[in-house]
């Protein structure tokens, strides 16, 4: 009895309701940037490796914006719109030309477009990281904290731009010809959807959704053009765990690993925490390999 | 089958004299090596050292073909291999004295099967894409014990050491020079050559060409695919690991950006440009690669984003030369 009640004394309760607020802020814009790349993939086979890059020029675009009109909401919606433009354009120039490939060369022209973004960025901006003011400055006490709102609200518009989404795949014309696109390809070119234009949208919503985490995380480290990097491969990790094209399982993988990394960090650097999320991965490559909320066998 | 015209040979009268396919093919290679042979007695220290360094990412972009060409499987994890060749040479010539550059070899190809091993248990038991990203995963993993276990590694800054002397016991042992380094490198790039040119022809390299065309199928004659392919993906590693060994005795240095994802994508990058499934064309791909670099870098600068173009070409050979430079001798060289 006594060792049990020194274990649990041992732990830092404060210090774990922190972590799960930090681990469910990052989780939520995790969540966002993974949606883009599991419905990218979901539903035209592409594995848009320029996802993270999509996600580094949205808070760019996002950070020029705002320098010239001052908003922040301005820059949010601004740099959406701009990048999903972007992301079409760059859909029919190199990725319809591939549809009926072999899904590789997805991989291999996407890396290439995430090449030229990133040092684009580079070129364009230099490697000073720029700085983006909170739109919202007021805090509140989280034990000997104080915690800022804008965390909070980065979680809850990720969350509100995820639900809009789903509701929009549900409800809306077009998110109707998505979910016929993604079932049936053939069948839904016979009924007279227009399968490339759909594809085409798809890559732009995915597009604009990276941006707009981009934008929303662009205050809390700043930008620079390596952003991308860091984060694509969370979002692989998270789009592997929660079974590939399925956007529920990428949430909740999303929400699952930022808490287990944010709880590691108590303990370990947080630069060796990511291994934490790699372990997550070989055991579900071990025991689920279609991941760990697959409905379709692959 | 006609010959078809392929780089020196077509210049040779042998077009239409009936010589076997065997006698072009090994005219051509002797022509092709004779040229290298020669080029560092001709060449400036800077193009010496820059086609040395060609002909180790080639051996990279090599090693990785084995999979892309004959497996079908494509890897984005050969940084990992290549950076454990790298450390594993640095280990050995920090730890032992005197600097023994066979030792070298051998711990980098140690550290390079070892990350093999652990990457192709995992990530074959996946297929295509979903390869692709566990073996770029995996990399990572690598990266992130590379670049955090400072006391080990020398984290971001890397490992600097002294080049070991190219010795053959009994009969020889000096310091490199720029030239002797070339040979060296080219006399391991060309050992390496013929010993993947030897296993894609082998009725293993049949067994994996087998699984390119239709894995289904192969497995359901009966052909234990997964070990097929873990048995490829460490051979592939073996050889990444050989040019990483190269590459930090040519430089003298282990880093941990050379582990870091971006070198895979370059690998991949180098077998695209130069054609998959030939072995040649990934080091005729890697020269393309970076004598554009070097092009741009002299007419622009040093500071000019030379991968901006290079992506832009890249991207437009996938889409309209998907079999990259050499893909219209493909068929010939596998011959």
């Amino acid at each position: 009895m006594g060792a049990i009640g020194q274990f649990f004394h041992a732990i830092p309760l404060d210090l774990i309701i922190i972590q799960t607020v930090n681990g469910l802020v990052t989780g939520m814009i995790l969540a966002l940037i993974a949606s883009g790349l599991t419905l990218i993939f979901g539903i035209m086979d592409v594995v848009n490796f320029a996802h993270g890059e999509l996600f580094m020029l949205g808070a760019y675009i996002g950070f020029v914006v705002y320098v010239a009109t001052g908003s922040f909401w301005l820059a949010l919606v601004g740099s959406s719109l701009v990048v999903a433009i972007l992301g079409a354009a760059l859909q029919i120039a190199t990725l319809r030309p591939l549809i009926g490939r072999d899904p590789l060369n997805t991989i291999l022209v996407t890396f290439g477009i995430s090449l030229i973004l990133q040092n684009y960025a580079l070129w364009q901006f230099g490697s000073t990281v720029r700085r983006v003011p909170q739109p919202v400055n007021q805090q509140f006490t989280l034990f000997y904290l104080q915690y800022p709102w804008y965390r909070i609200l980065i979680a809850g518009l990720s969350a509100a731009i995820i639900s809009a989404f789903w509701a929009f795949l549900k409800y809306g014309k077009f998110g109707i010809w998505i979910r016929a696109t993604a079932q049936d390809r053939v069948m839904a070119q016979a009924m007279g959807i227009p399968v490339p234009w759909v594809f085409t949208g798809v890559f732009a919503i995915g597009a604009a959704m990276a941006a707009a985490s981009g934008v929303l995380f662009a205050p809390l480290v700043g930008v620079s053009h390596t952003m991308g990097l860091d984060w694509i491969l969370q979002a692989f990790i998270v789009v592997v765990v929660g079974g590939m094209g399925n956007l529920g399982g990428s949430i909740v993988a999303a929400i699952f690993i930022s808490l287990l990394e944010a709880y590691a960090s108590i303990w370990l650097d947080p630069s060796q925490a990511v291994i934490l999320s790699f372990v997550v991965l070989i055991l579900t490559l071990l025991f689920r390999p279609t991941g760990l909320f697959a409905s379709a066998t692959r | 089958m006609t010959t078809t015209p392929l780089d020196k040979t077509s210049a040779l009268p042998l077009g239409k004299s009936g010589l076997s396919h065997d006698a072009v093919y090994w005219i051509g290679f002797c022509v092709v090596l004779a040229l290298l042979i020669a080029a560092p007695l001709v060449l400036s220290e800077f193009w010496r050292r820059f086609l040395t360094e060609v002909l180790i990412w080639g051996l990279l972009a090599m090693s990785s073909d084995l999979l892309i060409g004959y497996t079908g499987i494509v890897s984005f994890g050969h940084s990992a291999f290549f950076g454990l060749g790298m450390y594993g040479a640095a280990g050995a010539l920090l730890l032992v004295s005197p600097p023994n550059l066979w030792l070298a070899m051998l711990f980098g190809l140690a550290g390079a099967a070892g990350a093999a091993l652990f990457v192709a248990y995992f990530s074959t038991r996946l297929r295509d894409i979903y390869f692709a990203i566990t073996t770029l995963i995996f990399s990572q993993i690598f990266y992130v014990i590379i670049f955090t276990w400072t006391a080990v590694t020398g984290g971001e800054n890397g490992l600097i050491f002294d080049r070991p002397h190219l010795s053959i016991p009994f009969l020889y042992n000096a310091r490199f020079t720029s030239t002797t380094m070339h040979w060296f490198v080219l006399a391991v790039v060309t050992a390496s050559y013929l010993i993947l040119r030897r296993i894609t022809q082998s009725p293993f390299g049949m067994v994996l060409q087998s699984i390119r065309e239709n894995e289904f199928r192969t497995r359901a004659i009966g052909y234990p695919v997964q070990r097929y392919k873990i048995v490829a993906v460490m051979l592939s590693g073996l050889f990444a690991g050989l040019a990483g060994v190269l590459y930090a005795i040519q430089n003298e240095f282990a880093a941990p950006d050379f582990v870091f994802f971006l070198t895979s994508g370059d690998t991949v990058i180098y077998n695209v440009m130069g054609g998959v499934g030939t072995l040649v064309g990934p080091i005729v791909g890697a020269g393309f690669f970076q004598l554009v670099r070097q092009l741009l870098a002299e007419v622009f600068g040093d500071q000019f984003p030379y991968l901006i173009p290079l992506g832009i070409i890249f991207i437009v050979m996938i889409i309209f030369l998907p079999q990259g430079l050499l893909g219209f001798a493909r068929r010939w060289l596998n011959k």
